[in-house]
């Protein structure tokens, strides 16, 4: 971790667009007797938002955290700007995480801390020569690009919840990461929070032109985010294409997403 | 069956936490050091507690006071009184009961703050930004438990002595002086010494147990609670085993 370091934060290397920057070769991932992942295949492209659609526990979020390196693959490539992340050492999988940016389904924030002491957290652990002015401003912007600067002093309890994902969304913004992973970013969110939560997410990823995975069971959500949609069933890579492709399609596997 | 599978659980607890503390040596001593959160947990773990246990053993100094001297009176040897208190105090009461009191509030929070944070994901929020929770979160706070309780104990002999003294006059009269001139007649080295190194080791397995039964937590909300609660029994429980082998180390060397 101390080799990830840096003194101050560097400008975003913007990879050319259509570029892959995640790939993913023959994962498989299984706990004890059940094989969540079987031969697992997916690209992801430079400033690309990629949908993940598939049932419950079907292996969505057991996915992106075999790309964020918090569980390891029984088998597979996962290459993230080239670097394959099983095999990464810690120290090297800490630089290449400066890149990622992971929002958790249920926020992980942490609740003993301020708003601003959450975002201030990956600030200081990366950046630590950054002086405390600057640090102010970071988290401030990072605030106001999801319209909550006058949180700042608040603790995270007294949130409502679509306060807390957009809290959640600035923190993990805040490194400027090249990539991002959503865990289900709509979920237990009213129709009206999600749909603000879904425009911020297409905001902010123009806006620093990230590429992103989107785990997520609702519809609009995938409708209105996704460049391309990845039904995941069974452990594999089921199909793929736009909203539009999947949602004409006669098959009843894939239909059943679609039909509600 | 059911003995062989509770026997196979406890092996596999045993060798879990091994490793778990095994980490702490390979993993949560090297450098970058978190110097602020180790302050932070210093203070509260430390600082925070010296209440409590300040409290209970001034209590206990004055009941076993109060209870060792109708014993002494029996035998005509009530002037030993101090004598009798200090080195109960020093060599036993005073380590145990501050560990078990340390143990009773501090094992329990570690387990529930890190129980809840594993359920909440906050663990892996930590690690996805790029921080070692394991340096941060349980390295601090094994640290500090371990540096702190000794110091607590230091702390709580002397009131402990104190509530001692209060004892020694409800009956008779008894300078502040003459008291602790027989208690510290008494005592020795080899009574402190040893009772002061066995609380590094106490503190070390209050914080090692706390942060491991957090770190594992399971089952969501009830498995904090779980783990809180096991943290406290688990921890109590070698705090004891620790205290037999640390009389039979001083008994194998001759500090006795």
């Amino acid at each position: 971790m101390e080799n990830s370091t840096q003194t101050e934060p560097k400008a975003n290397k913007i990879i050319p667009k259509g570029e892959p920057v995640i790939i993913i070769e023959h994962l498989y991932k299984s706990f004890g007797k059940n094989v969540v992942l079987k031969d697992f295949n997916l690209t992801v492209k430079a400033e690309e938002n990629v949908v993940v659609l598939g049932k419950s526990g079907a292996g969505k979020s057991v996915l992106i955290k075999c790309i964020i390196g918090l569980l390891k693959p029984d088998k597979g490539k996962i290459l993230v700007f080239g670097n394959n992340i099983p095999e990464l050492s810690a120290d090297e999988l800490d630089k290449v995480r400066t890149k990622i940016g992971f929002l958790f389904q249920a926020n992980a924030l942490y609740d003993s801390m301020t708003v601003r002491e959450n975002l201030e957290f990956p600030l200081r652990r990366h950046w630590i020569g950054l002086k405390q002015k600057e640090i102010d401003k970071m988290v401030l912007e990072a605030l106001d690009n999801v319209g909550l600067k006058n949180t700042v002093d608040m603790l995270p309890v007294e949130l409502s919840g679509g306060m807390l994902k957009r809290i959640a969304l600035a923190r993990t913004l805040i490194l400027k990461p090249e990539i991002i992973l959503y865990d289900e970013p709509t979920t237990g969110l009213d129709p009206v929070t999600a749909r603000e939560i879904d425009n911020l997410i297409l905001k902010l990823q123009k806006k620093y032109h990230t590429s992103s995975i989107v785990i997520s069971h609702d519809m609009n959500c995938v409708k209105s985010i996704a460049d391309r949609v990845v039904l995941l069933l069974d452990g594999v890579c089921y199909t793929e294409g736009t909203y539009d492709e999947l949602a004409q399609s006669k098959d009843e596997k894939i239909n059943q997403f679609f039909e509600s | 069956m059911a003995l062989i599978e509770d026997i196979r659980d406890f092996l596999d607890e045993t060798g879990s936490i091994t490793k778990f503390t095994g980490n702490f040596f390979t993993n949560g001593l090297k450098p970058r050091f978190e110097v602020k959160e180790l302050l932070a947990q210093c203070y509260s773990i430390g600082y925070k507690s010296l209440p409590l246990i300040g409290l209970t053993n001034f209590i206990m100094g004055l009941v076993l006071t109060m209870q060792l001297r109708p014993s002494l009176l029996k035998y005509g040897v009530e002037s030993q009184l101090p004598v009798m208190v200090g080195i109960a105090i020093v060599r036993e009461i005073g380590p145990v009961i501050a560990a078990l009191i340390f143990a009773g509030k501090i094992a329990s929070s570690i387990g529930a703050e890190l129980g809840s944070m594993k359920v909440t994901e906050q663990i892996d929020a930590m690690e996805v930004s790029g921080t070692n929770p394991y340096k941060y979160l349980v390295a601090t706070r094994v640290l500090a438990t371990t540096l702190m309780l000794p110091i607590l104990t230091i702390l709580g002999d002397a009131i402990s002595l104190i509530g001692a003294y209060i004892g020694v006059n409800i009956n008779s009269v008894t300078s502040l002086n003459l008291f602790f001139a027989q208690v510290f007649q008494s005592l020795t080295f080899s009574d402190l010494l040893p009772a002061i190194i066995k609380t590094f080791f106490f503190g070390f397995a209050v914080g090692m147990v706390g942060c491991y039964k957090g770190f594992n937590s399971i089952k969501g909300t009830r498995g904090v609670g779980i783990s809180a609660n096991s943290a406290v029994v688990l921890s109590s429980v070698i705090i004891f085993f620790i205290d037999l082998l640390a009389v039979q180390f001083t008994n194998v060397f001759g500090l006795n």
